[in-house]
């Protein structure tokens, strides 16, 4: 057998599983799609005593709209069910151009986008998604519940907000907004794999076509996803011209501190994370242009 | 620590079974070594290499990211299940024989699984498409291209077989 041994308990509500993981703490962890726990329980490298299964809590899965130009995405969400939702990735683009770099469909079968999230990893897609659209997270615990913003949520590397005793159960989108258009590109050695860096670029502009709000967040370059909005800030009020781009590309080059791996040095890191900016911020903008 | 123990019954390629699995058996091994079912082959163990395909309720998954407890109430299909009672080929089993799309055969039954799953959702794949399909499944001996030969001519069976 590959993991050690555990107990396994088929949580039959969330109030079950949240009391559960109240009892046992940090010895207890959800299993949700498994797509990155079971792995690191094969290793060893997690050897969690109890192992609360959460797939039975088909409340915590699907796509609602709480109100209008919100989305709310269950933790249970697996990504093939995003990925088939057309009104969904027509509302929060972002996730068509991110969900087919994450792994393959055989993992997106089965991996949740809480999972994913409350695993935290840095090259992840969805984290930066998630700070790019300034989702909200919905935490519950059996004492109570409270939201976090995406870039609260996410405190360092494989670590979250979540306290031992909660749980991830939702995620609000903002719907694109009009006159705007969205872009994420990554780059990795091979389909799948984890990103040496990703970026997803938001653009709005206003009737005169000068840029109202640009959001730009990046993966796969620190511990957390970063939030480049600060070096994007410069495109405010302007146009969006190759001069305006390469000058964002710079600020972002200066901003981050990639750490480097086996596969792409610091540098190498940074030249890419430029080249993804100045590309992804261009297509948003083209992406406007063409709806418009 | 008393192993933790869990009784399961589910369907393998129509077939019923019951048993009872420790907590941390994963599926692979289940079908394996509990089940005779030694056609999906165990490679990497953490989800990478692609070679454990198997089809849950119709969906292709990695089976060794996937615990036998989970599996209960559940319907998989295996390689097993592909070729017909009376032994007649899949039209991708034919076309993977018929275009040497595999040596050591490692990988082939994971391609299988992954590829009749890809192939009866999308009838008509251009070739960039069916190398997007096959990402997911690492073959070291081939390279890819008799598989990708292979795949484009199930299709054009499959094409043919359809009403």
């Amino acid at each position: 057998m590959k993991p050690a041994p555990f107990k396994y308990v088929l949580a039959s509500s969330l109030d079950h599983a949240l009391a559960l993981k109240a009892e046992h703490g940090d010895e207890a962890r959800f299993l949700a799609g498994g797509q990155s726990l079971i792995p690191a329980m094969n290793f060893r490298l997690a050897r969690p005593s109890v192992l609360i299964d959460i797939n039975a809590l088909t409340s915590l899965a699907g796509i609602d709209r709480p109100e209008a130009g919100q989305v709310r995405v269950g933790a249970l969400t697996r990504y093939r069910a995003l990925e088939r939702d057309g009104e969904f990735l027509k509302s929060c683009p972002l996730f068509a151009d991110a969900l087919p770099h994450i792994a393959h469909p055989q993992i997106r079968n089965r991996g949740t986008i809480g999972g994913n999230l409350s695993h935290a990893d840095p090259a992840s897609e969805l984290p930066a998604l998630a700070v790019a659209m300034q989702a909200r997270m919905r935490i519950r615990s059996a004492a109570g519940e409270r939201t976090v913003t995406a870039s609260d949520f996410f405190a360092g590397l494989l670590t979250t907000d979540l306290a031992s005793d909660e749980i991830l159960v939702d995620i609000t989108y903002p719907v694109l907004a009009p006159r705007s258009g969205a872009c994420f590109m990554e780059i990795a050695r091979r389909r799948g794999d984890f990103a040496i860096a990703g970026v997803a670029a938001m653009v709005t502009l206003d009737e005169e076509r000068r840029c109202t709000s640009v959001r730009l967040a990046l993966c796969g370059v620190s511990e957390t996803p970063v939030d480049a909005g600060a070096a994007a800030s410069l495109m405010i009020g302007r146009r969006v011209t190759g001069e305006a781009i390469d000058a964002v590309a710079a600020g972002v080059r200066e901003l981050i501190a990639p750490s480097g791996n086996v596969h792409a040095s610091p540098d190498y890191q940074r030249h890419v994370a430029g080249v993804l900016v100045q590309r992804a911020i261009r297509t948003a903008h083209q992406r406007i242009s063409h709806a418009a | 620590m008393q192993p933790d123990q869990h009784e399961i019954e589910l369907t393998v390629n129509g077939s019923h079974y019951r048993r009872t699995v420790e907590s941390r058996m994963l599926l692979s091994d289940f079908l394996r070594h509990e089940l005779g079912l030694a056609g999906t082959h165990v490679g990497c163990e953490h989800g990478v290499c692609g070679a454990c395909t198997i089809l849950l309720d119709g969906d292709p998954i990695r089976s060794c990211l996937m615990l036998a407890v989970q599996a209960n109430g559940r319907a998989l299909a295996t390689v097993e299940g592909l070729a017909s009672a009376g032994g007649e080929l899949h039209p991708v089993q034919q076309a993977m024989h018929t275009h040497h799309g595999l040596q050591c055969g490692y990988c082939t039954p994971g391609i299988l699984m992954t590829m009749t799953a890809y192939l009866n959702e999308h009838p008509s794949p251009s070739e960039d498409e069916v190398r997007e399909a096959l990402s997911g499944n690492l073959c070291r001996c081939t390279g890819y291209q008799n598989i990708v030969d292979a795949m484009m001519d199930a299709a054009a069976r499959m094409r043919e077989a359809a009403p």
